[in-house]
């Protein structure tokens, strides 16, 4: 198929950036969005142009770098899928595909489509872990019992691959919907009890500071997350932070 | 605890506190609005009792005022917050895809809901405030004291077409923001679980018929004089 691509391309993270139009011909259904885009870029560097800087890494929708907003929506027009796992026979012959960087004040823009997510690592580094004792006498995790129901529902939450979707779809540029996952995979098992007032509220705090935005419950979020993050993960963290808000 | 008043979520929470005590006053103002349909003369005792018993003219009214001024001040905040967390838009944004129109403009049915209350409030309550508290006719009579003059009052409100086209209009606005905003007030305070989806139904239901019963008093008072 043939299409017309509307590109954004922004030389750095201090210019203006603009969007480019560009032409691909015989793009096979069958090919991955990325695929599409390399076929592209290989053009490009054919006549000596600046081929489009994008994310990717593993190619498979386990890494979450893939961040592109296509067509209006993170990660494009299909659903529980990232873009690397998108494929172009979700599109039709003379399309014109508009794709934009994930947009958001917390995730600047590097360089064309590549935006700065390390607010979501910073996020992380405030409470999104454990401490364990790792000296040799660390306690075998199967020791520790476990509901089944308890587990799967981490385990839910743990999938979260920090894409950044829920952000980018975001009207409001909320990164509850991440961090809600983060805490809930903790919350919800006996390790993460020891830990979970600092927790919540450490977590909480830098993503203020980081200038996401506030959530309104509109729920774009889990309908455009690769993982089907549920909602029920933000509430978990809204009681999580009332209650240790309550506990002082 | 100041901390929790500036957190994001604290915020969020502090909006559905103050979303839940509207939606309570709200079904509060419709039962008793709803009187004035089925019959005129309870109608006109429940309004002077509201109108007089100091437990709702100092504690409760101050209350709701502060809800009221609370929850849009706070909508507003939030709003331009929210608007700030993205600097650069979308040039295409497919907001339909993944949410719907009344989740997406709160802020807008809000703002129409906020001109409403203004002329409802010059309409009704700052006459009230000065038949009672400048004039000091506590009695609820009408001028000539044959009887209460709520009722009376009321009919005369609704005669108007314009007033009754706005007040169709506000309630239409209401209904939209509530059906969003309904179940946002539960996920707002941690309530998402199994009595979730029933919920939503019950939500929708109220969000529909409390607005729509507003506007059938209406028009009945119009058309019904
Ligand atoms: C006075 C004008 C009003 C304005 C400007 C306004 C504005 C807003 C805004 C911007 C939101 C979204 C914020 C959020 O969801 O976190 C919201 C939420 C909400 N509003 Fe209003 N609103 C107004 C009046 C009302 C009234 C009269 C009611 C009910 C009788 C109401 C019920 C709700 C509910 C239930 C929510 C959801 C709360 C939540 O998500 O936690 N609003 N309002
Ligand atoms: S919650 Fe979903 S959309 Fe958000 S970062 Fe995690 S995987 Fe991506
Ligand atoms: S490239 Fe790793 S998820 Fe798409």
């Amino acid at each position: 198929m043939n299409l017309t691509l509307k590109i954004w391309r922004q030389k750095n993270a201090q210019s203006k950036g603009k969007m480019v139009d560009y032409k691909v011909t015989e793009i096979s259904e069958h090919m991955s969005f990325l695929e599409m885009m390399d076929v592209l870029n290989e053009q490009l560097v054919n006549s000596g142009e600046e081929p489009i800087a994008f994310d990717h890494d593993c190619r498979e929708g386990i890494c979450g770098m893939c961040s592109m907003y296509i067509n209006g929506e993170a990660h494009g027009p299909d659903r529980g899928i990232t873009t690397c796992q998108l494929h172009m026979r979700m599109f039709k012959d003379g399309d014109t595909i508009t794709i934009e960087p994930f947009r958001a004040k917390a995730f600047p823009v590097i360089k064309d489509l590549v935006v700065d997510r390390t607010s979501f690592e910073r996020i992380q580094q405030a409470g999104g872990y454990i401490s364990v004792n790792t000296s040799g006498n660390t306690q075998d995790a199967n020791a520790i019992p476990i509901s089944k129901h308890a587990a799967d529902e981490a385990m839910d939450a743990a999938t979260c691959i920090g894409c950044g979707a829920c952000v980018a779809t975001c009207k409001n540029s909320s990164a509850m919907l991440f961090v809600g996952a983060k805490i809930s995979q903790y919350a919800l098992l006996p390790q993460g009890q020891v830990e979970a007032v600092d927790r919540v509220n450490n977590m909480v705090a830098q993503m203020d500071l980081e200038g996401f935005g506030n959530c309104t419950n509109i729920g774009a979020c889990e309908v455009e997350c690769p993982k089907g993050i549920s909602l029920e993960n933000i509430a978990r963290m809204n009681r999580e932070f009332l209650k240790a808000n309550v506990k002082g | 605890m100041s901390g929790f008043f500036k957190s994001s979520i604290g915020r969020k929470f502090t909006m559905a506190l103050s979303a839940f005590f509207l939606m309570f006053f709200l079904l509060q103002h419709f039962a008793i609005n709803f009187l004035s349909v089925l019959n005129p003369d309870a109608f006109n005792e429940v309004s002077h009792f509201m109108g007089t018993n100091p437990l709702i003219q100092y504690v409760l009214q101050p209350v709701l005022l502060f809800g009221v001024v609370y929850h849009f001040v706070m909508g507003f905040i939030l709003e331009i917050k929210n608007r700030s967390s993205r600097v650069v838009k979308y040039a295409k944004n497919n907001g339909s895809a993944n949410s719907t129109w009344m989740s997406r403009n709160m802020i807008y049915s809000g703002l129409f809901i906020l001109i409403f209350l203004v002329i409802h409030f010059i309409d009704f309550w700052i006459p009230e405030l000065n038949t009672k508290y400048v004039q000091g006719d506590m009695s609820g009579l009408l001028a000539d004291g044959e009887g209460y003059r709520y009722y009376e009052e009321l009919q005369h409100k609704f005669l108007p077409p314009w007033r009754i086209a706005l007040y169709c209009l506000g309630f239409i606005f209401l209904a939209l923001h509530l059906l969003h905003g309904f179940n946002s007030a539960f996920q707002s305070v941690g309530a998402n679980n199994k009595y979730t989806k029933g919920l939503k139904g019950f939500g929708k239901a109220y969000a529909i018929l409390v607005p729509l019963g507003f506007i059938v008093i209406a028009l009945f008072h119009h058309f019904n004089h």
